[in-house]
């Protein structure tokens, strides 16, 4: 099997050091398993280190009152710990955020891959990508300052911390992840797609939403589940602008507190370490990652499952 | 060599190009053609790559249209209206002209759904079911697809999936189907497959076929119209037609050389 087995020629001119080549090619694949490991090792740290607060929490707190208190009164001298209170609060800022980056997200992306045109299209795809990246403060700051009181225009009623603007604007800052990722979708549906459509005496309108949209939605949805793991996640606006007041309900008006928030006012407080308000956190952060985590699940399947593989 | 034109009066010419040129931006594709298609008959475009037979073939249903810089002059006709007059909307011209394209392109829907979906949207008020099955049973596809209908298109071969598309143009009832190549992307007996359908499909459909096949051309085709192509000083490629006549005719007895040359397999 060995080359060396063959007689040495002497005119060769072509004398690889193919020893040398072997242990350098050993150590990359060592030194580059290496580095995968270190990202997969501080991903088990993080779950593992959640993992022991977590535990310690509920030597303290039963889970069946964590999952079913409805209240969250982690500094009164009988606390309480209901997650339902912030896991509420969360719930109505993400949905808000995706009914206004839904449909926003969609139809600029049907805009920029079916109707804009190529050099359009070259501009507005990277100016969209970068309201993905203004950091989150302004926008938390946008909405506390801003959208807020533009808003208590036409509803008096509403608080100076509330849900629905912290909602609003999380939407604005979720739109350009569903607009570019449903686009990508959308622009690889192929051309012969809709070719097949249009000889069959389709308008463009009816190609789009019966042949090319079927065709990209494993893609869109992944999107938005994308965007649903991001709006839960998110912390700086709602700790912002959506208050700090853990109130267990779906008004939109009020002050209300998420899982994220609830984490921020903790860690930046002075709370004690040990002490179960800090334990808390923990518990907290613990239910937020397995919420993505179910998401993200979620996502991979649906993809695996509906991806159309064309030839 | 001059295009020129042969006009049988036996039946009636279901298209017509008169004076039909197609730019690509300012490049000419294929300069000024003039030939009569027939009802009821099948029509071949053959020639090497490059001689715009695609591309004319396409003038007849709008699919140019799709194609950011095309421009046709001339007088392309479907029943003596021209197709590009300003006041006829392309998807009507769709709707009567149907396309097979080269690479089989079923929707990512149900082998059903790719039937239905372009019916139901066209206002089709018949039993769907019936629609399906008789248009499956005509592109000769519905023995080997009756048990699973509500699979994918696109878990079929090839050479199904080529039968399906076929299916859903029938489907529709157009007038004319143009297919432009249908048969390169598949093996040699779903190209037998699809040459036998044609043929069954000729007495109620116009069809017109692009093929590189000049076998598949001389055993389908009524009529065979030659392509060929020459090089501008700016190098690019202009296609334009050589002869057009009976497939019989071009094949056995052309009058032109280029025809002689290429039908004989000397060039292309």
């Amino acid at each position: 099997m060995t080359t060396n087995s063959l007689p040495p020629d002497p005119n060769n001119l072509w004398r690889p050091n193919r020893g040398l080549n072997k242990r350098v090619e050993q150590a990359v694949i060592w030194l580059f398993g290496l580095f995968a490991l270190i990202s997969v090792a501080t991903t088990f740290g993080i779950v593992l280190s959640l993992l022991f607060e977590t535990v310690e929490f509920f030597k303290d707190v039963p889970l069946w009152n964590f999952l079913t208190d409805r209240q969250w009164t982690p500094l009164f001298s009988n606390p309480q710990f209901g997650i339902l209170v912030l896991l509420s609060a969360t719930f109505l800022t993400s949905l808000i955020a995706l009914l206004v980056a839904v449909p926003l997200g969609l139809l600029s992306a049907i805009y920029l891959s079916e109707y804009a045109s190529p050099k359009l299209r070259k501009w507005l795809k990277p100016a969209l990508e970068i309201l993905a990246g203004v950091p989150t403060v302004v926008y938390g700051y946008f909405a506390l300052l801003l959208v807020t009181p533009f808003l208590q225009v036409f509803l008096p009623q509403l608080g100076g911390f509330n849900a629905l603007s912290a909602g609003i604007v999380m939407g604005i800052a979720i739109t350009p992840l569903i607009a570019s990722l449903s686009e990508d979708a959308i622009y690889a549906v192929p051309g012969a797609l809709r070719d097949g459509s249009y000889a069959l005496g389709l308008t463009k309108r009816e190609t789009i939403f019966g042949v090319v949209l079927p065709a990209a939605l494993s893609g869109i949805v992944a999107s938005v589940i994308l965007a649903v793991s991001r709006a839960v996640g998110e912390t700086m606006i709602v700790a912002l602008a959506a208050g700090q007041n853990p109130r267990l309900g779906l008004n939109p008006f009020v002050p209300v507190m998420t899982m994220t928030a609830y984490i921020v006012q903790v860690s930046l407080g002075d709370t004690p370490a040990g002490s179960i308000a800090f334990k808390s956190i923990f518990a907290v952060g613990m239910t937020l990652f397995l919420l993505t985590l179910v998401f993200n699940i979620i996502s991979f399947w649906f993809v695996r499952k509906f991806r159309e593989t064309y030839e | 060599m001059t295009s020129q034109s042969v006009s049988p009066v036996a039946t009636e010419a279901a298209l017509r190009a008169k004076n039909v040129s197609v730019y690509y931006g300012s490049a000419l594709a294929v300069r000024d053609v003039n030939l009569d298609i027939f009802k009821h008959e099948i029509t071949a475009f053959i020639g090497p790559s490059g001689c715009g037979k695609s591309t004319l073939l396409r003038c007849f249903n709008r699919t140019n249209d799709l194609i950011p810089g095309a421009r046709v002059e001339g007088k392309a006709m479907f029943h003596g209206t021209d197709l590009y007059a300003k006041d006829i909307d392309p998807v009507y011209v769709r709707r009567r002209i149907g396309m097979v394209f080269q690479k089989p392109n079923p929707f990512t829907k149900s082998i059903y759904e790719n039937i239905a979906f372009a019916a139901r949207i066209n206002g089709y008020k018949g039993d769907m079911d019936e629609l399906v099955e008789n248009s499956l049973r005509r592109a000769a596809l519905w023995d080997e697809v009756k048990d699973k209908l509500r699979q994918s298109g696109l878990s079929l071969s090839g050479g199904q999936q080529q039968r399906l598309c076929i299916a859903r143009t029938i489907a529709i009832e157009p007038e004319v189907i143009l297919m432009d190549e249908p048969c390169s992307a598949l093996d040699p007996i779903s190209t037998l497959q699809i040459e036998e359908l044609m043929k069954e499909l000729e007495s109620r459909y116009t069809i017109v076929i692009v093929t590189h096949n000049m076998q598949q051309a001389s055993r389908i085709s009524d009529k065979t119209a030659f392509f060929n192509a020459e090089a501008t000083e700016s190098g690019n490629k202009v296609g334009y037609l050589v002869e057009y006549g009976d497939t019989e005719q071009i094949f056995n007895d052309p009058r032109e050389q280029a025809t002689q040359d290429y039908v004989s397999g000397r060039f292309g």
